[in-house]
Protein backbone atom coordinates (compact mmCIF):
# COMPACT_ATOMS: atom_id res chain seq x y z
CA UNK A 1 0.00 0.00 0.00
CA UNK A 2 1.24 3.07 -0.65
CA UNK A 3 1.89 6.06 2.01
CA UNK A 4 -1.24 7.71 1.58
CA UNK A 5 -3.42 5.37 1.85
CA UNK A 6 -1.13 4.08 5.07
CA UNK A 7 -1.41 7.60 6.57
CA UNK A 8 -5.22 7.86 5.44
CA UNK A 9 -6.21 4.85 7.38
CA UNK A 10 -3.98 6.25 10.29
CA UNK A 11 -5.67 9.43 10.48
CA UNK A 12 -8.78 7.68 10.39
CA UNK A 13 -7.97 5.40 13.41
CA UNK A 14 -6.79 8.62 15.16
CA UNK A 15 -10.02 10.41 14.28
CA UNK A 16 -12.02 7.75 16.39
CA UNK A 17 -9.34 7.57 18.90
CA UNK A 18 -9.57 11.45 19.68
CA UNK A 19 -13.26 11.03 19.61
CA UNK A 20 -13.26 8.37 22.20
CA UNK A 21 -11.52 10.41 24.46
CA UNK A 22 -13.94 13.72 23.49
CA UNK A 23 -16.72 11.98 24.97
CA UNK A 24 -15.42 9.51 27.99
CA UNK A 25 -13.23 12.12 29.34
CA UNK A 26 -14.95 14.44 31.71
CA UNK A 27 -12.31 18.10 32.26
CA UNK A 28 -13.00 20.11 29.75
CA UNK A 29 -9.06 21.01 29.18
CA UNK A 30 -9.02 17.27 28.54
CA UNK A 31 -11.63 17.52 25.80
CA UNK A 32 -10.39 20.03 24.14
CA UNK A 33 -6.66 18.30 23.96
CA UNK A 34 -8.89 15.05 22.54
CA UNK A 35 -10.49 17.51 20.00
CA UNK A 36 -7.05 18.36 18.95
CA UNK A 37 -6.40 15.11 18.12
CA UNK A 38 -9.21 14.68 16.31
CA UNK A 39 -8.11 17.72 14.47
CA UNK A 40 -4.85 16.83 13.57
CA UNK A 41 -6.49 13.15 12.63
CA UNK A 42 -8.60 15.44 10.07
CA UNK A 43 -5.50 17.46 8.26
CA UNK A 44 -3.29 14.03 8.50
CA UNK A 45 -6.41 12.53 6.34
CA UNK A 46 -6.67 15.91 3.97
CA UNK A 47 -2.26 15.33 3.20
CA UNK A 48 -2.97 11.99 2.78
CA UNK A 49 -5.60 13.02 -0.37
CA UNK A 50 -2.94 15.67 -1.45
CA UNK A 51 -0.35 13.33 -1.58
CA UNK A 52 -2.35 11.22 -4.17
CA UNK A 53 -2.77 14.51 -6.16
CA UNK A 54 0.94 13.94 -6.74
CA UNK A 55 1.79 14.23 -10.58
CA UNK A 56 5.22 14.86 -12.91
CA UNK A 57 5.96 18.16 -11.67
CA UNK A 58 5.20 18.57 -8.18
CA UNK A 59 5.44 15.28 -5.27
CA UNK A 60 2.04 16.88 -3.73
CA UNK A 61 -1.24 18.90 -4.60
CA UNK A 62 -0.32 22.10 -3.25
CA UNK A 63 -3.68 23.50 -2.87
CA UNK A 64 -4.89 21.35 -0.49
CA UNK A 65 -1.59 21.62 1.62
CA UNK A 66 -2.00 25.27 1.60
CA UNK A 67 -5.41 25.20 3.27
CA UNK A 68 -4.18 22.85 5.78
CA UNK A 69 -1.48 25.41 6.76
CA UNK A 70 -4.53 27.82 6.97
CA UNK A 71 -6.86 25.04 9.19
CA UNK A 72 -3.63 24.40 11.53
CA UNK A 73 -3.32 28.08 12.24
CA UNK A 74 -7.20 28.41 12.71
CA UNK A 75 -7.35 25.56 15.13
CA UNK A 76 -4.69 26.97 17.29
CA UNK A 77 -6.54 30.09 17.61
CA UNK A 78 -9.54 28.00 18.19
CA UNK A 79 -8.06 26.35 20.87
CA UNK A 80 -6.44 29.27 22.21
CA UNK A 81 -10.48 30.69 22.66
CA UNK A 82 -11.72 27.22 23.90
CA UNK A 83 -8.79 27.31 26.65
CA UNK A 84 -9.41 31.15 27.29
CA UNK A 85 -13.59 30.08 27.70
CA UNK A 86 -12.56 27.20 30.03
CA UNK A 87 -9.84 29.32 32.55
CA UNK A 88 -12.86 31.70 32.69
CA UNK A 89 -15.86 29.52 33.75
CA UNK A 90 -13.67 28.03 36.18
CA UNK A 91 -12.60 30.85 37.93
CA UNK A 92 -16.12 32.25 37.82
CA UNK A 93 -17.48 29.03 38.99
CA UNK A 94 -15.00 27.53 41.28
CA UNK A 95 -15.13 24.29 39.50
CA UNK A 96 -14.69 22.48 36.60
CA UNK A 97 -18.07 20.55 36.27
CA UNK A 98 -20.47 20.25 32.87
CA UNK A 99 -22.83 19.38 34.03
CA UNK A 100 -25.78 20.57 34.05
CA UNK A 101 -26.50 20.68 38.02
CA UNK A 102 -25.17 23.33 40.04
CA UNK A 103 -22.50 22.73 41.93
CA UNK A 104 -22.64 21.48 45.32
CA UNK A 105 -19.98 22.16 47.14
CA UNK A 106 -18.27 26.04 47.90
CA UNK A 107 -19.48 28.97 46.88
CA UNK A 108 -18.71 29.91 43.01
CA UNK A 109 -16.35 32.92 43.70
CA UNK A 110 -16.58 35.93 41.85
CA UNK A 111 -14.21 38.10 40.55
CA UNK A 112 -15.53 41.48 39.87
CA UNK A 113 -18.51 42.42 37.81
CA UNK A 114 -18.80 40.54 35.21
CA UNK B 1 10.70 -1.63 1.29
CA UNK B 2 12.38 -0.06 4.14
CA UNK B 3 10.73 3.31 3.65
CA UNK B 4 7.07 1.43 3.82
CA UNK B 5 8.17 -0.16 7.37
CA UNK B 6 9.34 2.63 8.87
CA UNK B 7 6.23 4.91 7.89
CA UNK B 8 4.07 2.14 9.32
CA UNK B 9 6.46 2.33 12.40
CA UNK B 10 5.96 6.13 12.51
CA UNK B 11 1.73 5.89 11.79
CA UNK B 12 1.85 2.77 15.13
CA UNK B 13 3.63 4.91 17.23
CA UNK B 14 1.44 7.91 16.51
CA UNK B 15 -1.22 5.65 17.09
CA UNK B 16 0.06 4.60 20.68
CA UNK B 17 0.56 8.36 21.73
CA UNK B 18 -2.92 9.22 20.96
CA UNK B 19 -4.26 6.48 23.07
CA UNK B 20 -1.71 7.49 25.44
CA UNK B 21 -2.96 10.85 25.73
CA UNK B 22 -6.60 9.28 25.91
CA UNK B 23 -6.04 7.24 29.14
CA UNK B 24 -3.00 9.32 30.72
CA UNK B 25 -4.68 10.18 34.40
CA UNK B 26 -2.55 13.37 34.95
CA UNK B 27 -3.12 16.19 32.41
CA UNK B 28 0.16 17.53 32.49
CA UNK B 29 1.40 13.91 31.39
CA UNK B 30 -1.22 13.84 28.55
CA UNK B 31 0.08 17.33 27.62
CA UNK B 32 3.21 16.19 27.04
CA UNK B 33 2.48 13.43 24.98
CA UNK B 34 0.46 15.59 22.89
CA UNK B 35 3.30 17.75 22.11
CA UNK B 36 5.37 14.56 21.37
CA UNK B 37 2.38 13.34 19.04
CA UNK B 38 2.70 17.16 17.20
CA UNK B 39 6.49 16.68 16.35
CA UNK B 40 6.03 12.82 15.24
CA UNK B 41 3.20 14.15 13.00
CA UNK B 42 5.19 17.24 11.54
CA UNK B 43 7.34 13.65 10.54
CA UNK B 44 4.13 12.35 9.09
CA UNK B 45 3.80 15.82 7.20
CA UNK B 46 7.92 14.80 5.08
CA UNK B 47 6.56 11.59 3.96
CA UNK B 48 3.61 13.18 2.57
CA UNK B 49 5.81 15.83 0.88
CA UNK B 50 4.31 18.53 2.31
CA UNK B 51 7.61 20.46 3.55
CA UNK B 52 5.65 23.82 4.50
CA UNK B 53 2.82 22.24 6.67
CA UNK B 54 5.05 20.40 8.26
CA UNK B 55 7.08 23.49 9.94
CA UNK B 56 3.73 24.86 10.53
CA UNK B 57 2.94 21.74 12.46
CA UNK B 58 5.81 21.48 14.63
CA UNK B 59 5.59 25.22 15.44
CA UNK B 60 1.79 25.59 16.27
CA UNK B 61 0.69 22.25 16.38
CA UNK B 62 3.52 20.83 18.53
CA UNK B 63 4.61 24.65 19.94
CA UNK B 64 2.20 26.76 20.17
CA UNK B 65 -0.63 24.55 21.68
CA UNK B 66 1.38 22.79 23.81
CA UNK B 67 2.74 25.84 25.57
CA UNK B 68 -1.17 26.92 25.52
CA UNK B 69 -2.21 23.68 26.81
CA UNK B 70 0.61 23.39 29.55
CA UNK B 71 -0.29 26.73 30.90
CA UNK B 72 -4.11 26.47 31.02
CA UNK B 73 -3.16 22.99 32.50
CA UNK B 74 -0.97 24.47 35.39
CA UNK B 75 -3.75 27.36 35.92
CA UNK B 76 -5.87 24.03 36.66
CA UNK B 77 -4.42 21.72 38.91
CA UNK B 78 -6.93 21.92 41.68
CA UNK B 79 -9.73 20.30 39.33
CA UNK B 80 -8.59 17.69 38.47
CA UNK B 81 -9.37 15.75 41.29
CA UNK B 82 -13.10 16.84 40.90
CA UNK B 83 -13.82 16.20 37.55
CA UNK B 84 -12.01 12.94 37.93
CA UNK B 85 -14.76 11.62 40.90
CA UNK B 86 -17.54 12.21 37.95
CA UNK B 87 -15.96 10.50 35.35
CA UNK B 88 -18.44 8.78 33.39
CA UNK B 89 -19.65 4.64 33.95
CA UNK B 90 -19.21 1.46 31.86
CA UNK B 91 -22.70 2.14 29.59
CA UNK B 92 -21.20 5.68 27.91
CA UNK B 93 -17.99 4.30 27.80
CA UNK B 94 -19.24 1.20 25.51
CA UNK B 95 -21.23 3.57 23.08
CA UNK B 96 -18.36 5.91 23.11
CA UNK B 97 -16.54 3.08 21.86
CA UNK B 98 -19.24 2.12 19.57
CA UNK B 99 -19.64 5.14 18.07
CA UNK B 100 -15.66 5.83 17.92
CA UNK B 101 -15.15 2.39 15.52
CA UNK B 102 -17.81 3.42 13.57
CA UNK B 103 -16.39 6.71 13.08
CA UNK B 104 -13.21 5.02 11.86
CA UNK B 105 -14.85 2.20 10.11
CA UNK B 106 -16.61 5.15 7.60
CA UNK B 107 -13.47 6.59 7.25
CA UNK B 108 -11.16 3.38 6.52
CA UNK B 109 -13.70 2.58 3.69
CA UNK B 110 -13.99 5.83 2.26
CA UNK B 111 -10.31 5.95 2.34
CA UNK B 112 -10.69 3.01 -0.21
CA UNK B 113 -13.29 4.11 -1.71
CA UNK B 114 -11.35 7.21 -3.26
CA UNK B 115 -11.15 7.35 -6.95
CA UNK B 116 -8.24 6.33 -8.82
CA UNK B 117 -6.27 8.65 -10.76
CA UNK B 118 -6.60 11.21 -7.96
CA UNK B 119 -7.98 14.49 -9.07
CA UNK B 120 -5.52 17.08 -8.78
CA UNK B 121 -4.64 21.18 -9.30
CA UNK B 122 -0.78 20.16 -9.54
CA UNK B 123 -1.09 20.68 -12.81
CA UNK B 124 -3.16 23.93 -12.78
CA UNK B 125 -0.83 25.34 -10.19
CA UNK B 126 2.48 24.26 -12.21
CA UNK B 127 0.81 25.98 -15.48
CA UNK B 128 0.28 29.46 -13.99
CA UNK B 129 2.73 29.89 -11.31
CA UNK B 130 4.93 31.58 -13.41
CA UNK B 131 2.83 34.63 -13.51
CA UNK B 132 2.87 35.12 -10.22
CA UNK B 133 6.46 35.42 -9.43
CA UNK B 134 7.18 32.97 -6.34
CA UNK B 135 8.71 29.92 -7.00
CA UNK B 136 7.13 28.07 -4.09
CA UNK B 137 3.76 26.78 -5.25
CA UNK B 138 2.35 26.39 -1.29
CA UNK B 139 2.86 30.37 -1.32
CA UNK B 140 1.66 30.91 -4.79
CA UNK B 141 -1.55 29.23 -3.74
CA UNK B 142 -1.65 31.15 -0.37
CA UNK B 143 -0.73 34.48 -1.58
CA UNK B 144 -2.13 34.34 -5.47
CA UNK B 145 -4.33 31.67 -6.35
CA UNK B 146 -6.23 31.79 -2.97
CA UNK B 147 -5.77 34.72 -1.36
CA UNK B 148 -9.03 35.22 -0.19
CA UNK B 149 -8.90 32.19 2.20
CA UNK B 150 -5.57 33.92 3.63
CA UNK B 151 -7.52 37.76 4.39
CA UNK B 152 -10.34 35.43 6.17
CA UNK B 153 -7.60 34.16 7.74
CA UNK B 154 -6.09 36.45 9.20
CA UNK B 155 -9.36 38.46 10.08
CA UNK B 156 -11.17 35.14 11.90
CA UNK B 157 -7.47 35.43 13.68
CA UNK B 158 -8.25 39.10 14.93
CA UNK B 159 -11.72 38.31 15.84
CA UNK B 160 -10.52 34.96 18.16
CA UNK B 161 -8.00 37.47 20.35
CA UNK B 162 -11.23 39.53 20.55
CA UNK B 163 -13.03 36.52 22.50
CA UNK B 164 -10.27 35.98 24.55
CA UNK B 165 -10.09 39.82 25.40
CA UNK B 166 -13.66 39.63 25.99
CA UNK B 167 -13.18 37.15 28.97
CA UNK B 168 -11.29 39.12 31.04
CA UNK B 169 -12.98 40.73 34.07
CA UNK B 170 -14.43 44.30 33.69
CA UNK B 171 -11.98 45.62 35.86
CA UNK B 172 -8.95 44.62 33.63
CA UNK B 173 -10.12 45.85 30.52
CA UNK B 174 -6.83 47.83 29.10
CA UNK B 175 -4.89 45.74 31.54
CA UNK B 176 -2.34 43.57 30.95
CA UNK B 177 -2.22 39.95 30.30
CA UNK B 178 -1.14 37.20 32.13
CA UNK B 179 0.98 37.30 35.16
CA UNK B 180 4.23 39.22 35.39
CA UNK B 181 7.15 36.64 34.68
CA UNK B 182 10.27 37.12 37.86
CA UNK B 183 13.42 35.31 37.22
CA UNK B 184 16.89 35.97 38.44
CA UNK B 185 17.94 38.74 35.66
CA UNK B 186 21.17 36.83 36.16
CA UNK B 187 19.79 33.13 36.06
CA UNK B 188 20.10 30.51 33.52
CA UNK B 189 16.57 31.45 32.06
CA UNK B 190 17.58 35.40 31.57
CA UNK B 191 20.76 34.08 30.00
CA UNK B 192 18.52 31.53 27.82
CA UNK B 193 16.36 33.95 26.66
CA UNK B 194 18.99 36.75 25.75
CA UNK B 195 20.89 34.60 23.53
CA UNK B 196 18.31 32.51 21.75
CA UNK B 197 15.88 35.05 20.98
CA UNK B 198 18.26 36.91 18.75
CA UNK B 199 19.02 34.30 16.86
CA UNK B 200 15.52 33.19 16.89
CA UNK B 201 15.10 36.34 14.91
CA UNK B 202 17.45 35.86 12.35
CA UNK B 203 15.99 32.44 12.19
CA UNK B 204 12.24 33.36 11.57
CA UNK B 205 13.15 36.26 9.09
CA UNK B 206 15.33 33.59 7.06
CA UNK B 207 12.10 31.73 7.09
CA UNK B 208 10.09 34.31 6.35
CA UNK B 209 12.34 35.49 3.69
CA UNK B 210 12.71 31.81 1.73
CA UNK B 211 9.49 31.46 1.83
CA UNK B 212 8.78 33.10 -1.60
CA UNK B 213 11.03 30.01 -3.49
CA UNK B 214 11.51 27.30 -1.04
CA UNK B 215 9.72 26.18 2.38
CA UNK B 216 8.63 28.62 4.88
CA UNK B 217 6.93 31.66 4.87
CA UNK B 218 4.87 34.17 6.97
CA UNK B 219 3.01 31.53 9.27
CA UNK B 220 6.10 29.72 10.52
CA UNK B 221 7.97 32.97 10.62
CA UNK B 222 5.42 34.61 13.07
CA UNK B 223 5.12 31.46 15.29
CA UNK B 224 8.87 31.93 16.23
CA UNK B 225 8.83 35.41 16.43
CA UNK B 226 6.12 35.14 19.01
CA UNK B 227 7.19 32.25 20.73
CA UNK B 228 10.82 34.20 20.79
CA UNK B 229 8.55 37.02 22.29
CA UNK B 230 6.90 34.84 24.62
CA UNK B 231 10.48 33.89 26.21
CA UNK B 232 11.65 37.00 26.40
CA UNK B 233 7.90 37.54 28.96
CA UNK B 234 8.52 34.44 30.50
CA UNK B 235 12.24 35.06 31.68
CA UNK B 236 11.31 38.74 33.17
CA UNK B 237 12.96 40.83 30.16
CA UNK B 238 9.77 42.45 29.20
CA UNK B 239 6.17 42.48 30.25
CA UNK B 240 3.08 41.79 27.97
CA UNK B 241 1.59 45.06 26.57
CA UNK B 242 -1.39 46.54 28.30
CA UNK B 243 -4.32 45.61 25.21
CA UNK B 244 -5.51 49.11 25.51
CA UNK B 245 -1.88 50.31 24.12
CA UNK B 246 -2.81 52.57 20.81
CA UNK B 247 -0.02 51.07 19.28
CA UNK B 248 -0.48 46.95 20.14
CA UNK B 249 -4.27 47.47 18.59
CA UNK B 250 -2.84 49.47 15.40
CA UNK B 251 -0.52 46.81 15.04
CA UNK B 252 -2.61 43.91 14.99
CA UNK B 253 -5.10 45.36 11.93
CA UNK B 254 -2.29 46.49 10.18
CA UNK B 255 -1.69 43.60 8.40
CA UNK B 256 -5.53 42.74 7.16
CA UNK B 257 -6.14 46.36 6.25
CA UNK B 258 -3.16 46.22 4.23
CA UNK B 259 -4.18 42.95 2.95
CA UNK B 260 -7.73 44.61 1.62
CA UNK B 261 -5.99 47.54 0.20
CA UNK B 262 -4.35 45.77 -2.20
CA UNK B 263 -7.47 43.70 -2.90
CA UNK B 264 -9.15 46.75 -3.58
CA UNK B 265 -6.17 47.71 -5.78
CA UNK B 266 -6.73 44.96 -7.50
CA UNK B 267 -10.09 45.02 -7.96
CA UNK B 268 -9.80 48.76 -9.44
CA UNK B 269 -6.72 47.76 -11.63
CA UNK B 270 -7.89 44.45 -13.33
CA UNK B 271 -10.98 44.49 -12.35
CA UNK B 272 -11.47 41.57 -9.39
CA UNK B 273 -10.89 41.50 -5.98
CA UNK B 274 -7.45 40.62 -5.30
CA UNK B 275 -6.14 40.10 -8.70
CA UNK B 276 -2.80 41.39 -9.25
CA UNK B 277 -2.22 43.28 -11.86
CA UNK B 278 0.40 42.02 -14.44
CA UNK B 279 4.26 42.15 -13.51
CA UNK B 280 2.84 43.18 -9.97
CA UNK B 281 2.00 40.25 -8.63
CA UNK B 282 5.52 39.70 -6.65
CA UNK B 283 5.87 42.86 -5.62
CA UNK B 284 2.61 43.07 -3.99
CA UNK B 285 2.78 39.54 -2.50
CA UNK B 286 6.14 40.78 -0.44
CA UNK B 287 3.65 44.21 0.83
CA UNK B 288 0.83 42.01 2.38
CA UNK B 289 3.64 39.31 3.31
CA UNK B 290 5.12 42.28 5.30
CA UNK B 291 2.40 43.84 6.52
CA UNK B 292 0.69 40.76 7.61
CA UNK B 293 4.23 39.60 9.43
CA UNK B 294 3.81 42.15 12.73
CA UNK B 295 0.03 41.52 12.53
CA UNK B 296 0.66 37.73 12.89
CA UNK B 297 3.02 38.01 15.45
CA UNK B 298 0.92 39.85 17.73
CA UNK B 299 -1.96 37.99 17.53
CA UNK B 300 -0.25 34.79 17.94
CA UNK B 301 1.96 36.12 21.01
CA UNK B 302 -1.44 37.37 22.26
CA UNK B 303 -3.67 34.71 22.02
CA UNK B 304 -1.08 32.43 23.99
CA UNK B 305 -0.90 34.90 26.65
CA UNK B 306 -4.72 34.90 27.33
CA UNK B 307 -7.27 36.94 28.54
CA UNK B 308 -6.66 40.25 30.57
CA UNK B 309 -6.26 40.06 33.99
CA UNK B 310 -4.09 42.56 35.52
CA UNK B 311 -5.70 46.42 35.74
CA UNK B 312 -4.37 48.87 33.63
CA UNK B 313 -2.37 51.65 35.63
CA UNK B 314 -3.81 54.36 34.14
CA UNK C 1 33.48 6.15 -2.64
CA UNK C 2 29.82 6.41 -2.56
CA UNK C 3 29.02 3.28 -0.48
CA UNK C 4 32.02 4.27 1.75
CA UNK C 5 30.06 7.53 2.65
CA UNK C 6 26.57 5.76 2.91
CA UNK C 7 27.87 2.82 5.41
CA UNK C 8 29.55 5.91 7.21
CA UNK C 9 26.06 7.50 7.57
CA UNK C 10 24.31 4.35 8.55
CA UNK C 11 27.13 3.75 10.85
CA UNK C 12 27.18 7.08 12.44
CA UNK C 13 22.98 7.66 12.51
CA UNK C 14 23.01 4.21 14.07
CA UNK C 15 25.32 4.64 16.80
CA UNK C 16 23.18 7.80 17.73
CA UNK C 17 19.97 6.04 17.64
CA UNK C 18 21.71 3.61 20.31
CA UNK C 19 22.54 6.96 22.50
CA UNK C 20 18.83 8.12 21.67
CA UNK C 21 17.36 4.48 23.19
CA UNK C 22 19.45 4.71 26.17
CA UNK C 23 18.45 7.93 26.92
CA UNK C 24 15.03 6.90 26.17
CA UNK C 25 15.41 3.98 28.55
CA UNK C 26 16.85 6.09 31.14
CA UNK C 27 13.83 8.52 31.39
CA UNK C 28 11.81 4.86 31.71
CA UNK C 29 13.46 3.17 34.21
CA UNK C 30 15.39 5.87 36.45
CA UNK C 31 14.16 6.95 39.86
CA UNK C 32 14.02 10.15 40.33
CA UNK C 33 14.23 13.60 38.15
CA UNK C 34 17.80 14.43 38.52
CA UNK C 35 19.24 10.79 37.44
CA UNK C 36 16.38 11.05 34.44
CA UNK C 37 17.79 14.58 33.52
CA UNK C 38 21.20 12.86 33.46
CA UNK C 39 20.16 10.15 30.87
CA UNK C 40 18.66 12.40 28.26
CA UNK C 41 21.18 14.74 28.36
CA UNK C 42 23.27 12.23 26.85
CA UNK C 43 20.28 11.64 23.89
CA UNK C 44 20.77 15.25 23.65
CA UNK C 45 24.14 15.53 23.31
CA UNK C 46 26.00 12.59 21.75
CA UNK C 47 23.31 11.18 20.42
CA UNK C 48 22.19 14.14 18.16
CA UNK C 49 25.73 15.16 17.59
CA UNK C 50 26.13 11.24 15.86
CA UNK C 51 23.40 12.10 13.81
CA UNK C 52 24.22 14.94 12.32
CA UNK C 53 27.84 14.08 12.05
CA UNK C 54 26.43 11.02 10.36
CA UNK C 55 24.74 13.17 7.90
CA UNK C 56 27.02 15.60 6.93
CA UNK C 57 28.54 13.85 4.04
CA UNK C 58 24.90 13.23 2.53
CA UNK C 59 24.40 17.25 2.91
CA UNK C 60 24.50 18.70 -0.46
CA UNK C 61 26.85 21.76 0.40
CA UNK C 62 28.72 23.39 2.84
CA UNK C 63 25.79 25.87 3.43
CA UNK C 64 23.10 22.96 4.15
CA UNK C 65 26.09 21.25 6.34
CA UNK C 66 26.40 24.37 8.35
CA UNK C 67 22.61 24.23 9.37
CA UNK C 68 23.36 20.63 10.21
CA UNK C 69 25.49 22.00 13.16
CA UNK C 70 23.66 25.12 13.82
CA UNK C 71 20.39 22.83 14.60
CA UNK C 72 22.66 20.61 16.77
CA UNK C 73 24.12 23.57 18.64
CA UNK C 74 20.66 25.07 19.36
CA UNK C 75 19.46 21.57 20.62
CA UNK C 76 22.47 21.57 22.57
CA UNK C 77 21.45 25.04 24.17
CA UNK C 78 18.34 25.08 24.73
CA UNK C 79 18.56 21.24 26.04
CA UNK C 80 21.10 22.48 28.59
CA UNK C 81 18.96 25.38 29.75
CA UNK C 82 15.98 23.67 30.49
CA UNK C 83 17.73 20.84 32.35
CA UNK C 84 19.25 23.62 34.79
CA UNK C 85 15.46 24.74 34.79
CA UNK C 86 14.18 21.32 35.33
CA UNK C 87 16.39 20.79 38.24
CA UNK C 88 16.36 23.81 39.81
CA UNK C 89 12.22 23.59 39.80
CA UNK C 90 12.52 19.73 41.30
CA UNK C 91 15.40 20.61 44.03
CA UNK C 92 12.57 23.43 45.14
CA UNK C 93 9.51 21.18 45.36
CA UNK C 94 11.99 18.87 47.17
CA UNK C 95 12.69 21.33 49.83
CA UNK C 96 9.05 22.58 49.86
CA UNK C 97 7.18 19.51 50.23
Amino acid sequence: MNVATLYGLCAAVLIGIGLYGLIVLPHPLRKILSFNVVGSGVFMLFGALAKRGADASMSADPVPQALLITGIVVAFSATALAVALVVRVIEVSGSATLSSEAPAKGKPETSGPS
Amino acid sequence: MIATAASAGLALLLVALAVWTVVARDALVAISGFIAYGLLIALVWVRLSGIDVALTEAAIGGGLTGALLIGAAARLRSTEAAAHAERCGATTRIVALLLSAAVTLALVLCVFALPHPAPSLASAVQDNIASTGVGNPITAVLLAFRAMDTLLEAIVLVIALLGVWSLGPDRAWGGRPGIRYTADPNGILAYFARVLAPIGVVIAIYIFWAGADHPGGKFQSATLLAAMWLLVQMAGLADAPPIGRRSLRVGLVVGPLAFIAVGFIGSFASGAFLSYPDGWAKPLIIVIEAALLPSLTLVLGLLLAGAPARESSK
Amino acid sequence: MSTAVDLFTCISVGLGAVFFLAGSLGLLRFPDAYTRLHALTKADNLGLALVVIGLLPQAGSLAAGLKLIVIWLLVLLSGAAVSQLIARAARANERRG
